[in-house]
């Protein structure tokens, strides 16, 4: 199963897929001492997004996704790979200046066609997200 | 992207390694854009403090200081994480305020002047139509495209730092007028008299159409509207919406009409706000078990007039035992406000003035709130309510009397 992006930045990685129904803001939702989304009622509550290829159809906020996501890298608790349907200027900024691959825009939509916890491989030069492996 | 010969030197390094490296790192972000060339900045207000910048920012920061990285344009910091005057008594952590002090220290060795304030459109700088401007936070770039029709992307604090080291930004997004005309209308007929009632606007606009490039367009309002009130109008929908700009028929420069706004197309869809709308979103709110220790005014920082308003609010009476209050401001604001008695009368209630600091971003919030046991957040701002999340309030929206009541009582409705 391959999913088509329209803009893409970062290496080829591989991982596991963590896919919201919601948005997602490093500041608004994510401990940034552990990894794990800890916003009250946000559906991942309890994730944890280290080393995920992680699927928000949105972005929220907010201008700390810049500094965020190398603080996070930093402290080794980053995800692999952000993969946006709609994202705004900060966390592409964020994700470039962390070195941690983004894409934006995706057909068909991954919702309902890849699972949480799939084994999914971004490829950012060929703008495509392709699963491996379905979640046993 | 076309880059001009200026721009050619920099990358080989003709200006210095620190801007040969904002410039690379400008390209590529310009390139996921689709941008084709630069654009010259005249101002810049960047994100920077120890709480978002951690131990790698910081180590990444004093190393592009030690390469040089000088500003090319006037560069103003926006709030940060800690009012030294006030950290021992709010237990933040000695050694990251001492990191805090560093970071101050190497921005300013890098030309930045350190205003520490999300409202520098009010007190700081104020761009014209069309000026091009590279500012972060979200509720500073809101305000820049809409009231000033100036131009600015969201630029998170690596961005903006680049930007004021090159002197220019990627032209994508808002810096392009295809980007600015109106997405759709919304015709407010609710009354809106206090400054949670535009926030709340803003979240009953930005919730549902959360995307950076959708432009809402105001229309039909009985008055025009303030400074501040665009203000809270501005900061919620960036918050909940994440949009860039909005537009306010006959109040915005570039709004002189409905139609105009929306660049002549027809709105896809009809919104209006009305006072039963407002009232629902304050009916939203859980709770909980009726924790009604902590009010806060912050997300914006306060203007001179919200301190004006707090103050005559609070005159007489006192925030009741067991309850704290906090009010943040900058300094420019606070200097204004002490010599006017509005600050003293604050104080005299026994509220806490917290100076170039917005209370979501305080350093140590989360163990913060652990250890003063508090459950609920109070606040009139409809930003503040809806980014503390992470950090496990329950967040509930209220009027700006209705805040200062609750302080004053200690109980909640």
């Amino acid at each position: 199963m391959k999913i088509a992006v329209e803009r893409a930045y970062g290496e080829a990685v591989e991982g596991e897929a963590v896919v919201s129904e919601e948005g997602f803001s490093p500041r608004y939702d994510l401990d940034r001492w552990s990894g794990t989304i800890t916003k009250p009622g946000h559906k991942l509550e309890g994730t944890s997004l280290r080393d995920k290829i992680c699927f928000f159809p949105t972005a929220k906020g907010g201008i700390a996704a810049g500094w965020a996501f190398y603080d996070i890298k930093w402290k080794k608790i980053a995800p692999k790979a952000f993969i946006f349907g709609v994202t705004n200027p900060v966390m592409v900024q964020g994700a470039v200046f962390a070195g941690i691959t983004i894409t934006e825009g995706w057909s068909p939509q991954p919702q309902g066609l890849v699972r949480t916890r799939d084994w999914v491989r971004v490829d950012p030069a060929a703008k495509l997200v392709e699963v491996m492996r379905r979640r046993q | 992207m076309r880059l001009s010969a200026e721009e050619r030197a920099i990358l080989a390094g003709e200006r210095g390694e620190a801007a040969r490296r904002a410039l690379e790192y400008q390209v590529k972000v310009g390139e996921f854009w689709g941008a084709e060339r630069f654009v010259p900045v005249t101002n810049v207000h960047m994100m920077g403090d120890i709480e978002v910048m951690g131990d790698g920012g910081l180590a990444w920061l004093k190393d592009t200081a030690g390469l040089g990285a000088r500003c090319a344009v006037a560069t103003t910091t926006n709030a940060r994480c800690f009012d030294f005057a006030h950290c021992a008594k709010l237990g933040q952590d000695a050694g990251e305020a001492a990191k805090e002090r560093e970071l101050i220290a190497t921005l300013r060795r890098m030309d930045v002047v350190t205003t520490d304030t999300c409202i520098n459109y009010q007190t700081v700088y104020q761009p014209h139509l069309g000026e091009h401007v590279a500012w972060g936070d979200t509720g500073t770039v809101i305000y820049a495209n809409s009231v000033f029709g100036a131009r600015s992307n969201f630029e998170s604090g690596p961005a903006a730092l680049a930007a004021a080291v090159t002197g220019r930004t990627p032209e994508y997004g808002f810096h392009l007028d295809e980007h600015r005309k109106g997405s759709f209308a919304v015709e407010l007929r609710a009354t809106l008299d206090d400054l949670a009632d535009w926030g709340a606007v803003g979240k009953l606009v930005g919730e549902p159409h959360q995307s950076y490039f959708s432009v809402p367009v105001f229309h039909g309002y009985r008055r025009s509207p303030s400074a501040d009130e665009l203000k809270h109008l501005g900061a919620a929908l960036a918050s909940y919406g994440s949009m860039g700009m909005f537009h306010f028929v006959g109040v915005t420069p570039e709004a002189p009409s409905l139609e105009a706004a929306l660049g002549g197309r027809a709105s896809p869809e009809r919104v209006v706000i009305t006072d039963a709308d407002i009232d629902r979103v304050y009916a939203s709110y859980g709770l909980g078990g009726g924790d009604a220790r902590l009010v806060v005014f912050s997300g914006p920082q306060q203007s001179l007039f919200e301190m004006k308003q707090l103050a005559a609010l609070f005159e007489g009476r006192k925030v009741q035992d067991g309850t704290q209050c906090f009010v943040t401001t900058n300094g420019a604001v606070l200097a204004q406000a002490r010599s006017l008695g509005y600050a003293g009368a604050l104080e005299a209630a026994g509220v806490t003035i917290l100076e170039g600091v917005c209370f979501y971003i305080l350093q140590n919030l989360s163990a913060m709130r652990a250890a003063n046991g508090w459950k609920n957040l109070v606040s009139n701002s409809a930003k503040i309510v809806n980014i503390i999340g992470a950090h496990r309030f329950n967040t509930i929206l209220r009027r700006t009397r209705d805040c200062v009541d609750i302080a004053c009582s200690g109980a909640l409705r």
